[in-house]
């Protein structure tokens, strides 16, 4: 892991009953750099994203964020500590959004932790301190903003539920943002987006690596988005590393090719062979 | 599915009549098994200890006339209405009549609420039921935002009430605290219970949280039962003070309210005196929980009932918003407990059972969970439905599980479908029930 | 010691009878994953129905016991069959896709409904029955503290034995047993490869209250009464031993069964009589907690 890593995934294990679901993973995601997880279905991507966010306990190995010098053990941290100390936010593979609640509701619960010191655990918050309107006024601020930036402001009364699949994805993101974390974990972002949103989606993250300093990490399918914004791609297959580099390096990884063809690592040479 | 069913032709109905009948027939030879025994004979311990029977072939004959009429009945309506769920044609100008007297309900039902003791002053049975109206309207807008608004399936909730009521009455008997003191206490032990039934059942979801709290309900009766030296058990604690208007009491003497103001006395100012304090507890409640709701602790228990992974990975500590919903909501029963045992003057555990409990959540259901206003329009239809069947205690019960079955499966998501959000940009739309999840602990 | 024994044999027979009716919420929840709260009122409308046709059987002169008791077995566990068959189509399959509270509710409202007809159909007093089996049979006896077995305990559990063999074959071997088992899995796909899902579950709820209606006759002859409230507590017991044993596993229901049974009888005789249920709902609390998937079951990964 050379660089500056804000997450450092040292021999990372997870074991389900007899199923090996990771094994012995290693691997590190930049700082302010966007980092692609891939690999076939069922390599063990979603796995490795629940262990860093906390909702796996690991069999064996450390996650270490580092952080104003600072690491973090991650998988010594219980789920939602990972957000609030952490400062990792994440997005999951079949949206989670709170569907009975507006757009500008979802991303004020984002801001729950602030908004509650803020509220002075409600006691403020009850009698209407002029302290708790500011804090409110702000988080409404930044919730709009985000709105704004995803293109959602005109639908921020509307239910999350009632959003169209592409803009409950950004939606998702933007809340994610709204948590203003040092990692942003993204699973799956481009699922079922066509061309265009996929286009939006690259530049949105873009902006967020460049505006906010955001470092991103994104299991993907999509290789069009992973070769396009990716700055490092770690592939995965079996639960093992099967190869690790810049977006040039993978593509031309017989290694990753056989995986995703499901074929031998000669086969895939053989194929490549008498392409070129 | 928006149409109406298309009204049966009379070339139409000929077939249907052939499927109705048939149904009507199998649904009648049904009930006559079922009935066959249960009604058809009638046993009773005979005076000499031992079991006799007689029969009852009428009463039999009679129930399966009544179903077989009722399944073509049924049937019929299914014909005519369409399948139970299609929305149905509504003109786009009732509807939105609709929506704004919708929104005139509210402020107007407080008005009249408020004048009640104007209006009905001499009729005492009113005041009564008024009174009991209002307690449970405070019941339902306190659990409401355990199941309402955090999705945390409560089935012990009368556990609170009983702890509420049995507090108040146990420190004015034994320590001779005024209400006044005893009332805030009586909240708070609640809340304490209600922080400690919600530690062991965190990770709990939905049917099994259920169980565990009804479980827990009935405990606490079991325990307030047996526990006689402490809470006098089944003959409960009686002679539980009233409350004064700080200090003065409400009776016919000297020092009497009514003396002080040189009115003179009548029984009938105490109730209308407790009519305000109950009124005046409910809308407590119903303020501090609209209050709630706009503060990030309701957001978040609502969002828990959204989805509770998404909350911990937006770094929720879903521990402690479900042991402050618990908490809360606990608190408010307490109170109600409170107020119940000094209206009463007699508490019992048999006031105390699962059906309390039942009859509690199923207004929170029929309100349309998280509704203030639905709530307390269905603790007005359930009570005074209730009143109805005064006297008629074994039938009341009945129709009050019929009533539920039959609420699930016309409208399980209550009388008011939408729900209010707390924040808005521009303009507030209500989101339909339909997106609203119902949570699953 | 003796006393022990005694305590033993009453609690492995009080154990039966809560197995038999566990076993009808762990099917049904392993099926439709919803807890039937109104199973427990379907036990105790087979002790009812058990009394009324001991009853009539008695008054129209038959003496022979073993006849008597055959047929009022049929008839009461084909009645009461026919009650959880009815409860199923009227209160629960309208409501299969409906949100997750919907069933729920409308279970504890058919409960009030089945406890409430009782009581309204045949008066709210307790009925007593006269012993209809007598005799048993002393084991030993120490220090003037005789331990027996009485008749009626052997027919308890041969009858529970007997009913567990047949249904756990039905559920190992018969094609029915294995649409259980497909449905209990994925219920879509067992659909889509021709399991009628309706009549699968349908008898799913029969046969529950079959077992439940054997419970409920069981109880009639062990304790010589009936009320429209056993239902209640007894439910709330019965789905603590299918918990406790591990939701979805027959022999985990029975165990489950045997264990609440033994607890209750064993606190009942060394600590208070009073406090016996509140034992009983105190193991569901724990068991809960600690051991969410109960002695038998399998453990759940959440997933994400």
């Amino acid at each position: 892991m050379s660089g500056d890593s804000i997450l450092a995934v040292d021999h990372l294990s997870m074991r389900f009953g007899g199923i090996v679901a990771v094994n012995d993973l290693s691997f590190g995601a930049g700082r302010r750099k966007i980092t692609a997880l891939i690999g076939p279905n069922g390599a063990g991507k979603t796995t490795v994203f629940n262990c860093v966010t906390g909702f796996y306990k690991p069999t064996a190995g450390t996650m270490r964020l580092v952080h104003d010098d600072a690491a973090i053990r991650l998988e010594r941290l219980k789920d939602f500590r990972i957000s609030k100390q952490a400062r990792i936010a994440r997005t999951f593979q079949n949206i989670r959004l709170f569907p009975g609640m507006t757009a500008l509701e979802n991303l004020m619960v984002a801001q729950h932790n602030v908004l509650m010191r803020a509220s002075g655990l409600t006691f403020l918050g009850l009698i209407g301190a002029p302290s708790w309107r500011a804090a409110e006024k702000r988080a409404i601020d930044l919730a709009r903003r985000w709105l704004d930036r995803v293109g959602l402001l005109e639908r921020a009364d509307d239910a999350a539920g009632n959003l169209p699949y592409g803009d409950q994805r950004r939606l998702e993101i933007a809340r994610a943002m709204c948590t203003e974390p040092a990692l942003l974990c993204l699973d799956e972002p481009a699922a079922g987006l066509n061309a265009r949103e996929s286009a939006a989606l690259s530049e949105l993250l873009f902006s967020i690596r460049a505006d906010h300093g955001t470092s991103i990490l994104l299991i993907e399918h999509d290789m069009s988005v992973v070769m396009e914004v990716s700055d490092h791609i770690v592939v995965m297959d079996y639960g093992v590393k099967i190869a690790e580099g810049s977006p040039r390096d993978i593509r031309d990884d017989p290694k990753v090719i056989a995986a995703y063809l499901g074929a031998d690592e000669e086969e895939a040479i053989a194929v490549m062979g008498s392409a070129t | 599915m928006t149409a109406l069913a298309p009204e049966p032709t009379p070339a139409s109905r000929l077939p249907g009549a052939a499927f109705i009948f048939k149904k009507a027939l199998i649904s009648a030879l049904v009930a006559l098994v079922l009935f066959s025994l249960m009604i058809g004979i009638r046993t009773e311990a005979g005076p000499t200890g031992q079991l006799i029977y007689w029969t009852r072939f009428g009463d039999l004959a009679a129930m399966v006339a009544i179903v077989f009429g009722g399944s073509i009945v049924v049937e019929l309506l299914r014909q005519w209405w369409g399948p139970v769920g299609t929305t149905r044609l509504i003109p786009p100008s009732v509807k939105s009549t609709l929506a704004v007297s919708r929104r005139g309900v509210a402020p107007v039902l407080l008005v009249f609420t408020f004048l009640v003791p104007v209006i009905f002053y001499d009729q005492r049975y009113i005041l009564d039921l008024g009174i009991l109206v209002l307690t449970y309207v405070m019941l339902g807008w306190g659990l409401n935002v355990v199941v309402g608004l955090a999705g945390l399936l409560d089935l012990g909730y009368v556990a609170f009430y009983a702890v509420g009521a049995y507090s108040y009455a146990l420190l004015a008997t034994n320590f001779g605290w005024s209400f006044w003191v005893c009332l805030p206490l009586a909240g708070i032990l609640a809340a304490f219970w209600g922080v400690l039934l919600g530690f062991p059942v965190l990770r709990l979801r939905g049917d099994y949280l259920a169980i565990v709290t009804l479980a827990f309900g009935e405990i606490i009766r079991l325990v307030i039962i047996n526990w006689q030296s402490l809470t006098g058990g089944p003959n409960g604690v009686s002679g539980i003070p009233r409350p004064t208007l700080f200090g003065i009491p409400l009776t016919a003497g000297e020092n009497g309210l009514a003396a002080r103001l040189g009115i003179e006395f009548s029984p009938t100012q105490r109730i209308v005196f407790l009519f305000y304090l109950i009124l005046a507890l409910a809308l407590l409640t119903n303020w501090v929980t609209i209050r709630l709701r706009r503060l990030p602790i309701g957001r978040a228990w609502e969002a828990l009932r959204e989805d509770e992974v998404a909350c911990r990975a937006l770094g929720i500590n879903t521990t402690t918003t479900k042991l402050t919903a618990f908490a809360t909501g606990a608190m408010f029963g307490g109170l109600a407990g409170a107020f119940f045992a000094t209206r009463q003057g007699f508490i019992s555990p048999e006031s105390f059972t699962f059906q309390e409990s039942a009859l509690v959540l199923a207004i929170v259901v029929l309100g349309g969970m998280g509704s203030q206003l639905g709530v307390a329009l269905a603790a007005l239809t359930m009570i005074g439905g209730f009143e109805l069947f005064r006297g008629l205690d074994q039938y009341r019960m009945l129709v009050f599980g019929v009533a539920m079955v039959l609420l699930m499966i016309w409208r399980p998501r209550g009388l008011i479908g939408h729900r209010a959000p707390t924040v808005f940009l521009r303009h507030s739309h209500a989101i339909s029930s339909d997106l609203v999840k119902e949570g699953h602990g | 010691m003796d006393y022990f024994a005694q305590q033993l044999i009453n609690g492995i027979v009080l154990g039966s009878i809560y197995g038999l009716i566990a076993i009808g919420y762990t099917m049904v929840y392993g099926i439709v994953g919803m807890i039937n709260f109104a199973h427990g009122d379907i036990f105790m409308i087979g002790g009812f129905i058990a009394l009324i046709s001991f009853l009539i059987l008695v008054s129209i002169g038959l003496t022979v016991v073993p006849v008597i008791l055959l047929i009022v077995l049929l008839v009461s566990m084909a009645i009461t069959a026919l009650y959880g068959w009815t409860v199923e189509r009227i209160a629960y399959r309208p409501l299969r896709h409906s949100f997750r509270l919907a069933p729920m509710l409308s279970a504890i409202g058919m409960s009030f409904v089945l406890s409430n007809y009782s009581q309204v159909a045949q008066g709210a007093r307790v009925k007593p029955v006269p012993p209809i089996i007598t005799g048993g049979y002393t084991l030993f006896e120490r220090n003037g503290f005789v331990v027996r077995l009485s008749n009626v305990q052997i027919l308890v559990v041969v009858a529970t034995i007997v009913l567990l063999a047949i249904f756990t074959w039905l559920v190992a071997r018969t094609r029915l047993g294995r649409d259980m088992r497909a449905c209990e899995q994925d219920q879509t796909m067992a659909a889509l490869l021709g399991v009628d899902v309706d009549r699968t579950i349908s008898m799913t709820f029969v046969i529950g209250a079959a077992l439940a209606a054997v419970a409920g006759m069981m109880y009639l002859l062990y304790y010589g009464l009936v009320d429209f409230f056993m239902g209640f507590v007894a439910g709330i017991k019965a789905f603590t031993a299918a918990v406790l044993g591990g939701i979805g596993s027959l022999p985990g229901a029975m165990l489950g069964g045997l264990a609440i049974g033994l607890i209750e009888t064993l606190w009942s005789a060394y600590f208070s009589v009073e406090y016996k249920d509140v034992a009983a709902f105190s193991i569901l609390i724990v068991v809960l907690i600690f051991l969410p998937t109960g002695l038998l079951g399998r453990p759940e990964v959440e997933k994400v």
